[in-house]
């Protein structure tokens, strides 16, 4: 096995994933303060209204089709009956539409966050380096899709890259499987990585915190002194 | 029954000057830092006019508060769970800086580094928001004293719900000048619209805060509140609201914006309520009805049935004896004259207002009559059906009558006292005649027109035994204060744990006491530090030291 495939597809991923998960940890521990989404909206909404959910809404269509592509092996989906060509065909129209949303979306928001004066001095360099790795990790995404599956052939990365995403994850390494892969998926894995190492670091944090407890817990909150008698060694802030 | 404590305020409306005192002493206290530039936690605003936010008051619009479904059950006027979760990214419901004002500073470095020139060298607003020249076109006092009200004051959308010949009336007849602060609701809008959880209600007294750590900056709880008291920090990406100077109440001293009111307007005590009771009264089908409901809520603090349910709930006894002599519960109960503002928003507020009376005197006076006579003033209160109608909108959902009793109320203390200060022997009719006694308008009197210290502040102690459990407990790294060796963390300024207020206090005061130059505007550690300043002789710094052959 070629050294640099190891270096790549098994090396960089435990060592992305491993900051990610630690890197959270410790944010979490050290930065609660700082763990907000940093909204903008309050300098601009115009273009932010339209910008921000189609960005949001996109990439969580994009994020649910990388569940469906990566997570759930290709027997599956043909156990229920559904053939190689239909998934592809669902695949490629609604991974397109909801990439060309997103990058759509991401393209107003950091032309919105350049031209208007307020967002950009509230801009860090933190955020331009997560903004320049988030799109082209989009964009390498989206050109992958469209390379093989909407100009080429047609490339079936759900027996490779998914397989090799999974032998991650059940700690049985296959670097092989991603090493044979077209080019474009290489590259959107790798930028991927890249991006998995930074998030703990950047504002994509709130995403970790989405609020879906808002949708089961009661309107009114109360902490009582029996609520508020656990220990904790960072402290509540009050205002 | 389950009996909770609620700290409470009211202001009486009457002897408000609209100094803007208490505006000053509370951001200088609590929002003198950047990102809360535009944040007034307390602000005075000149009614009619449009309030601060503008026209915040229109629900139609900004859509604050709660309404009633079809099936007559309260749910959230902007929304509820889902709606909120999908409107997220981009909240469509949410003012905009420049429905505040953009703040700004002068260019003042301009006027000591400007080139020798013919002309004098001006310093040119700019703007904290871009950092670019800015033109100033709106501020959170524009209209103060009914400026430019011929063009603004139509907007207020209290007045539009009143007919316009009362509208055209009205503008000429009086403005008066209401404070806000958060109303600390029993029925929190705000909370009930927070994602995170991150806001509350602290059990013990009642207080809505935010937890810093836990905001995660969705900006729903600013569209949920109706009265537009909890705001955005652009900096630091969080919710700040009003936090009834918990730091200075936990210790038995009123608020910032309390103490420092020269009229002394402003009463503080605990009411205590029936938590099991709020949804239902919030829920009442007429508007007109929620003030009622409202005072439905609260509870006797002399009934032993209440006292002994209150034990139950883990009422310290203390406080029990603090909400019997509490003069919340007087003003709204005995005397009658203290009224919740915009019940009809169903938030159920805590802070509430005695109506102010002296435009009636004051137009009653002007038209040659005497202003003070019992007969007059309770026929004018009748007839001036213009302020009447503008203060129903205000306090009681549009219902005249408790406004005119309390109103008349307050009418019948000037007359009956004005006898007694004239030497005239005591007419125990007037008092009868607005549903009083003599005794009890001689008592009301006291609490209004005397308004002594003790019996304007009635706060209880946060008990000793629970004080390592309340905020200010927070055991964060003392080093951790604004500037200090522990902050600024690597996500700039708005990262790591933030300062125990406690603590960032302790180095103001160090600061500013081994300091030997004066406050430098620029240094925000050198600030007087009012927070905790108990009314007592001057804080260090306020006025420059006396210098040697002044003297």
């Amino acid at each position: 096995m070629n050294p640099l495939d190891l270096l790549l597809w098994v090396v960089a991923p435990y060592v992305a994933l491993t900051i990610f998960v630690l890197g959270h940890v410790w944010r979490y521990r050290y930065d609660k303060f700082g763990w907000t989404t940093r909204s903008s909206q309050l300098y601009e909404s115009r273009l932010l209204r339209i910008g921000s959910p189609l960005f949001h809404f996109g990439i969580l269509v994009v994020i649910l089709g990388h569940v469906g592509g990566l997570v759930i092996p290709k027997a599956w989906t043909e156990a229920v009956g559904v053939s190689e060509d239909a998934y592809h065909g669902m695949a490629v129209v609604l991974g397109t539409i909801a990439g060309v949303c997103t990058l759509t979306g991401l393209a107003i928001l950091i032309y919105r966050r350049r031209t208007v004066g307020p967002v950009f001095s509230a801009t860090t360099r933190n955020d331009k380096l997560m903004y320049a790795v988030l799109t082209l990790v989009i964009v390498l995404g989206l050109a992958a899709t469209v390379a093989a599956n909407v100009i080429g052939g047609g490339y079936d990365y759900r027996t490779t890259v998914s397989p090799w995403f999974r032998s991650i994850f059940l700690l049985r390494p296959e670097p092989s499987l991603m090493a044979g892969a077209p080019p474009l998926f290489q590259l959107h894995a790798l930028s991927a990585l890249v991006l998995f190492a930074i998030w703990p670091f950047t504002r994509l944090v709130h995403m970790l915190t989405a609020p879906i407890g808002y949708l089961t817990r009661p309107y009114i909150v109360y902490r009582s002194r029996d609520a508020a008698a656990r220990p904790t060694s960072s402290g509540r802030g009050g205002f | 029954m389950r009996v909770m404590a609620q700290l409470a305020m009211v202001m009486n409306l009457d002897k408000c000057i609209g100094c803007h005192t208490c505006s000053v002493t509370c951001k200088q206290a609590w929002t003198n830092r950047s990102g809360t530039e535009y944040v007034w936690f307390n602000n005075v605003e000149t009614r009619p006019g449009q309030g601060y936010p503008r026209t915040y008051q229109d629900q139609d619009k900004w859509k604050g508060g709660w309404e009633l479904n079809r099936r007559g059950r309260l749910r959230l006027r902007a929304g509820g769970r889902l709606r909120k979760l999908l409107t997220i990214f981009a909240n469509p419901l949410m003012p905009s800086i420049q429905d505040y004002y953009e703040p700004w500073t002068y260019d003042y470095d301009r006027l000591f580094s400007a080139p020798q020139t013919e002309d004098t060298p001006v310093a040119r607003p700019r703007s904290l928001i871009s950092g670019q020249d800015t033109k100033i076109t709106w501020s959170a006092n524009w209209d103060d004293n009914l400026a430019g009200a011929p063009e603004l004051a139509p907007a207020d959308p209290v007045l539009r719900k009143v007919s316009d010949q009362v509208r055209l009336e009205f503008e000429r007849a009086f403005m008066f000048y209401l404070p806000r602060i958060c109303e600390h609701c029993l029925n929190p809008s705000c909370v009930a619209s927070c994602p995170s959880g991150a806001m509350y209600k602290r059990a013990e007294d009642g207080i809505v805060l935010v937890d810093q750590e836990r905001c995660r900056g969705w900006r729903m709880c600013v569209t949920g509140c109706p009265y537009k008291k909890v705001y955005f920090n652009h900096r630091t990406g969080k919710a700040e609201k009003c936090t009834f100077c918990y730091p200075r109440v936990e210790v038995g001293i009123p608020t910032v914006c309390s103490e420092t009111c020269v009229g002394r307007l402003r009463y503080i005590g605990l009411v205590l309520y029936d938590a099991d009771r709020v949804a239902e009264a919030a829920a009442v089908p007429d508007e007109r009805e929620l003030y009622e409901a409202q005072r439905g809520v609260l509870l006797d603090p002399h009934d032993p049935g209440v006292i002994a349910a209150a034990r139950a709930e883990g009422v310290p006894d203390d406080w029990l004896d603090a909400a019997r002599r509490s003069p919340i519960h007087k003003l709204i109960f005995e005397y009658g004259v203290a009224l919740p503002l915009h019940p009809e928003y169903r938030t159920m507020p805590m802070v509430w207002y005695i109506p102010p009376l002296s435009p009636v005197v004051d137009v009653l006076t002007g038209t040659g009559n005497d202003g003070e006579d019992a007969g007059n003033l309770f026929g004018a209160i009748d007839a001036l059906r213009i302020p009447v109608g503008y203060l129903a909108e205000l306090f009681t959902a549009g219902d005249p009558e408790p406004v005119r009793a309390a109103l008349r109320r307050l009418a019948a203390m000037r007359s009956y006292m004005r006898r007694l200060n004239l030497g005239q022997s005591p007419d125990e009719s007037i008092a009868t005649a607005a549903g009083l006694t003599g005794e009890r308008i001689e008592a009301m009197h006291r609490l209004l027109a005397l308004a002594p210290y003790g019996e304007r502040y009635v706060i209880p102690k946060a008990h000793a035994e629970q004080g390592a459990l309340l905020e200010e407990a927070a055991t964060g790294c003392s080093l951790d204060y604004e500037g200090g060796p522990g902050m600024g963390g690597p996500f700039g300024e708005a990262s790591g744990t933030p300062a125990p207020v406690a603590v960032e206090n302790f180095h103001a005061l160090k600061d500013r006491q081994e300091t030997g130059s004066l406050v430098d505007p620029a240094d925000r550690e050198g600030r007087v530090n009012l927070l905790n300043w108990d009314g007592k002789g001057l804080p260090d710094g306020l006025f420059p030291r006396k210098r040697k052959e002044d003297s």
